[in-house]
């Protein structure tokens, strides 16, 4: 658990982040609250001869609610997210995920930008701004670009953006209707053994959207539009669950660890999604 | 001359036995301030560390070092190859086997050590131990122990004579290449014709995983070699610090004088600190050869996947009865995985420790058990785990086998327990086994526990929701664990506990001070337990000064008299037996100068608290102070100056603290997530020192039960990597995880103990594990369940549902 010797940089505007970058390629790594590149450092499973701390960078540490739509700058930590009322009230599944996140200790260090960058199938974040459809502003030499969250991740620590280009900001269109963020997990700390984001809009008693997003049942988080499908026109009775049960398990692939084969994981991410649909749908 | 406070002020001014005296050592615990062995920082002081091995078997084509050598601030890489002329390429193991200290030409288990790079700091320790190549030829690999006892594959060439006969092992007998010993204890023949001939027969196999003390403090050392005195100085994570000094003596050559070993503060041991290790050997070793002291600290995955594992003990059990349930008969078989070379912990006459304590709290007339340990391609070690020697794994045998029968029987396993159970009157009890237990109530223990949760009122709870659960208006099912244990600790009587030939007694030493204060030093080693708080205590209650002016001072082994360490429950059973005898030692010469300052004869005065008084005349008296400052200011015929005793104590019995524990838990079917809703823990560990110490090594020791049953595991896969070598799998469960513990106790002095203690650092893990698990095996029972393996992690708990059909 020791790193090899690396550079270590921190900059203080987003200039001399992307000059490093530039200078250095894949050499180069940011790091944000460092929860997931340094351990991996450590265990010499990731080789960074430059890091790039981020910390010194203004900018990026702003929640800003709008009328419609939500800006969270990359450094902004769970324990922000937790602790913003504003926020809360106009996006309470970011506060119900990000309680679910690790501990609070590593809440206070991990960042927004950091969890969604990584492209760890693991991380909560990822899954949860494909369920509020956000969309990842990068910056790069050439200027900035949005992705959007729902086409960032192309397979386990791959995603959109370049390796010259940093994650700046995260906007959410304003959600609306009931919430929920539910996570099964083996203890404190870990990551989910499944776990489902859902947006849900009630109109009368009929379902008028849903959004349904899944987390660790695949190499990405997986935006199941099938199960959202499922549910709307519904009034989300048993039949309805039963269907965006099944749509969902068509999209994820979960793979045997330690935290049980392919058979439970299948299991518990049906019950998993099918009580989050329910405490969404209380809500709406 | 009147007294300005009463008799009860003067007793808990003592702080002595009984008092909730708060820790003394807490107070630099809680700020910082221990000083652990990384703490220690000496000038030119180099790191040590290891290149391990990616595989679980192979053979070790070649190691080129020269790479390494050249990384700036590498100063040495030692192999095999160096220690081989200083005969410390293997190493004597404590179970009467031999070790390698790096790897002699094969490697046995995943993470074994290769080679030990010694650098100026730790990173240069790091990049040199990448550049060392080693070059391995794999070979097949072995981690199930009945598939090794059929392989043709030999995983230990060096226990094989050249014309391939098997000599005997420490432990007699060898029947296979990968076999280590057979152990036997009780009457095999009249036990299986009992079994035999019995009405009623249940028979279970069962496999107590594999996992790992996991203390928060890895293991490591300090070795610090004085060319120009001679003398060797060793700090480290040490259990038993002066059989280290033994140990390092009779393996390295140095005169024992010549060596120190101090164990400084631990970061908690639970057997895993207990050992000597590679790490030890080789930090002594660069010493010697740089002439700078040398620091080596395991990682966490070093200390998970190399030092010191626990249990891995496959169990068959038979147990016969009568149909109303009167045990006749038990057999037990295990065989027992031990790893690449045989490190258990144990006292030498019991490779498989005090497993034949298998017959618990019954009274079971006929009993057999016999032991198999085996070879695999698995990390060495085989420590008792927050417990006596094996003795959680008795435990949780008889306290399975018990639910089993009660299956068969179809009757409740309380009143099977109850019906069964020694009775007060038999002791001291033999058991058939061959233990004699000292002192125990079961039935009242175990009445007072069923009555405080209230046990038919949870009976009838848990029938409405099974019937709740089949009309479909529940999905959680509720189970109720019991367990009730009988611990063996306080190793041991000297005529049959040794280790390496040191017999395992115990020992303290005691200075009282002109003005009437004193250092007590014992043998042993506080880990956590809270040593320098309780033993204070035992002799503020002996000696009549107050505790807070008593220091306890252990793990010197240049001042600390000799003894045997901490582990085993024994600090309490033995070093404190000690501890009470040298302060009656004080007392006695005490008495005589107190009866010279009153000017009567010694029989005339008496013991009361703080003083000795004139008998029918209590204004007449000397306070232990007073007769402190004559100690050493008076000239008293016939009596040498000074204040000192010491006493060695090898006690005549174990000790036998037993308990009653039940278990409340929802099970979530769907999910396979246990809930525990209710944890009541009634301990009797004889004479109670400090109640708070005791409700915190209960915490503790219920903590570690929990993650043990429910998810706590070092898994390999068939290759033999191990899968679980971080804290991300290995369950280490937090404030979060953890119920709230309701504890409670009984006391039933042990008899032949000098203050009737018996010990209880480890009860609540011994009984706590079973509890746990049976009551999650409860919860299943209505719906077919027998038995299910441990660890009842989500995905085990969700298969067992499955497999019932409860998954609809």
């Amino acid at each position: 658990m020791i790193p090899a010797a690396f550079e270590y940089y921190r900059p203080k505007d987003i200039a001399g982040v992307l000059s490093i970058l530039e200078e250095h390629g894949d050499d180069a790594r940011v790091m944000a609250g460092g929860h997931s590149l340094i351990p991996m450092m450590k265990l010499r499973m990731a080789d960074v001869p430059h890091l790039i701390d981020l910390q010194d960078v203004g900018g990026m540490s702003d929640i800003t609610v709008g009328g419609d739509s939500i800006r969270i700058g990359a450094m902004v930590t769970q324990a922000d997210i937790i602790d913003h009322e504003g926020l809360t009230t106009a996006a309470p599944i970011l506060r119900e995920a990000a309680l679910q996140i690790a501990d609070p200790q590593v809440r206070y260090m991990g960042t927004v930008g950091g969890n969604v960058a990584n492209g760890d199938p693991g991380n909560d974040m990822p899954g949860l701004m494909q369920c509020l459809d956000a969309v990842f502003t990068v910056i790069g030499t050439d200027g900035e670009r949005d992705i959007p969250a729902r086409d960032f991740y192309e397979a386990a620590y791959m995603t959109a953006r370049e390796d010259e280009e940093v994650l700046t900001a995260v906007t959410i269109p304003l959600p609306k209707g009931g919430w929920a963020y539910e996570k099964q997990k083996r203890k404190i700390g870990d990551y989910a053994t499944a776990a489902a984001a859902v947006q849900i809009v009630k109109d009368g008693g009929t379902c008028a959207a849903a959004s349904i997003a899944m987390t660790n049942l695949s190499d990405t988080p997986v935006y199941s539009e099938a199960a959202s499908n499922a549910l709307v026109g519904t009034a989300v009775d048993d039949a309805a669950l039963g269907a965006a049960v099944a749509a969902m398990l068509g999209d994820i692939d979960p793979t045997e660890d330690n935290r049980g084969p392919v058979a439970f994981k299948n299991h518990v991410a049906g019950v998993i999604l099918r009580r989050a649909i329910a405490r969404a749908w209380s809500r709406a | 001359m009147k007294d300005e406070i009463t008799r009860e002020e003067r007793v808990d001014n003592l702080k002595g036995m009984g008092c909730s005296r708060k820790r003394v050592e807490d107070a630099r615990f809680t700020q910082g301030k221990g000083n652990y062995v990384d703490d220690i920082k000496l000038d030119g002081m180099l790191f040590g560390d290891f290149v391990r091995s990616p595989y679980a078997h192979a053979r070790i084509k070649s190691i080129d070092t020269a790479a390494a050598l050249e990384v700036p601030g590498v100063l040495a890489v030692l192999t095999a190859a160096d220690l081989e002329p200083l005969g410390l390429h293997w190493m004597p193991t404590l179970a009467g086997d031999k070790q390698m200290v790096l790897a002699d030409g094969k490697v046995l288990f995943q993470g074994q050590e290769v080679a030990y790079v010694v650098a100026e700091d730790r990173y240069a320790a790091a990049d040199g131990i990448e550049a060392v190549e080693v070059e391995y030829d794999e070979l097949p690999v072995i981690v199930n122990p009945f598939e090794s006892l059929k392989s043709d594959v030999v995983l230990r060439e060096d226990l094989v004579a050249e014309d391939g006969s098997i000599p005997d092992g420490a432990h007699g007998p060898r029947k296979h290449p990968n076999h280590i010993f057979t152990w036997e204890a009780g009457d095999k023949d009249p036990t299986e014709e009992v079994i035999a001939n019995a009405e009623v027969v249940a028979t279970e196999s069962m496999y107590y995983h594999r996992t790992h003390p996991c203390p928060l403090e890895t293991c490591g050392c300090v070795a610090s070699m004085d060319k120009v005195n001679g003398k060797l100085t060793l700090w480290g994570t040490f259990q038993a610090p002066h059989a280290i000094r033994t140990v390092v003596s009779l393996i390295s050559g140095i005169e024992e004088h010549n060596i120190r070993v101090i164990s400084p503060d631990i970061g908690g041991g639970f057997g895993n600190k207990v050992g000597a290790y590679p790490g030890y050997v080789c930090s002594v070793v660069a010493s010697i050869v740089t002439g700078k002291p040398v620091k080596w600290i395991e990682d966490r995955m070093d200390n998970l996947m190399t030092t010191a594992f626990a249990r891995d003990y496959h169990m068959t059990g038979k147990i016969a009865a009568t149909p109303e349930g009167k045990i006749t008969g038990l057999q037990c078989h295990v065989t027992a995985d031990h790893g690449g070379f045989d490190a258990c912990a144990d006292p030498t006459k019991f490779p498989a420790g005090f497993m034949n304590i298998c017959t618990g709290s019954y009274d079971i007339p006929t009993a057999h058990l016999s032991v198999d340990g085996v070879y695999t391609n698995k990390a060495p070690g085989g420590v008792s785990y927050r417990c006596s020697f094996r003795v959680t794994e008795a435990v949780y045998f008889i306290e399975r086998m018990i639910e089993v029968l009660a299956i068969k029987l179809d009757m409740d396993a309380a009143e099977l327990r109850r019906i069964n159970f020694i009775k007060k009157e038999q002791f001291p009890y033999t058991a058939a086994l061959g233990w004699e237990y000292d002192s125990g109530d079961y039935h009242t223990a175990w009445d007072k526990a069923l009555k405080t949760v209230d046990y038919e009122g949870l009976r009838a709870e848990q029938a409405q929701r099974v019937e709740d659960f089949k009309a479909g208006k529940t999905r959680k099912l509720m189970g109720i664990g019991l367990s009730f244990f009988t611990e063996i600790v306080g190793a041991g009587p000297v005529k049959n506990c040794d280790i390496l030939g040191l017999g395992m007694f115990d020992s303290c030493e005691i200075r009282i001070h002109p003005t009437g204060s004193a250092i007590a030093r014992l043998g042993t080693i506080s880990q956590g337990q809270g040593h320098a708080t309780t033993f204070a205590q035992i002799l503020a209650s002996e000696i009549g000064l107050p505790a807070d002016s008593i220091t306890i001072e252990e793990g010197d082994t240049d001042t600390a008299p000799y003894g045997l360490g901490t582990y085993g429950s024994r600090s309490t059973p033995v070093a404190g037996a000690a501890t009470a005898m040298a302060g009656r030692k004080i007392r006695a010469k005490a008495q005589m100068i107190a009866a010279y300052l009153l000017e009567v004869h010694d029989n005339d005065v008496e013991f009361d608290v703080d003083r000795f008084v004139v008998k029918g005349a209590p204004e007449k008296f000397k306070t232990m102070k007073e007769i402190a400052f004559a100690a050493y200011n008076q000239a008293i015929p016939g009596i040498e100056p000074g204040l000192e005793a010491v006493s060695y104590y090898d006690p005549p019995n174990m000790t036998y603290p037993f308990g009653a524990y039940v278990c409340v838990m929802d099970i979530d079917v769907d999910t396979g997530v246990p809930e525990i809703r209710r944890f009541y823990a009634l301990d009797d560990c004889g004479t109670r020192i400090n109640p708070m110490i005791i409700e915190g090594q209960v915490h503790g020791g219920l903590t570690e039960a929990l993650a043990v049953a429910l998810g706590q595991e070092i898994a390999y896969d068939d290759m033999g990597n191990v899968k679980t070598g971080t804290l991300m799998d290995f369950f280490l469960p937090t404030a979060w995880e953890v119920p709230n513990y309701e504890t409670d106790f009984t006391v039933t002095p042990s008899p032949h103990h000098p203050i009737g203690a018996k010990g209880v650092g480890e009860s609540p893990h011994v009984g706590g594990v079973p509890c746990f698990s049976n009551a999650v095996q409860d919860a299943f029972r209505p719906f077919g369940n027998t038995h299910t393996n441990m660890p009842h992690d989500h995905w085990r708990i969700w298969r067992t549902a499955n497999e019932l059909g409860l998954h609809g």
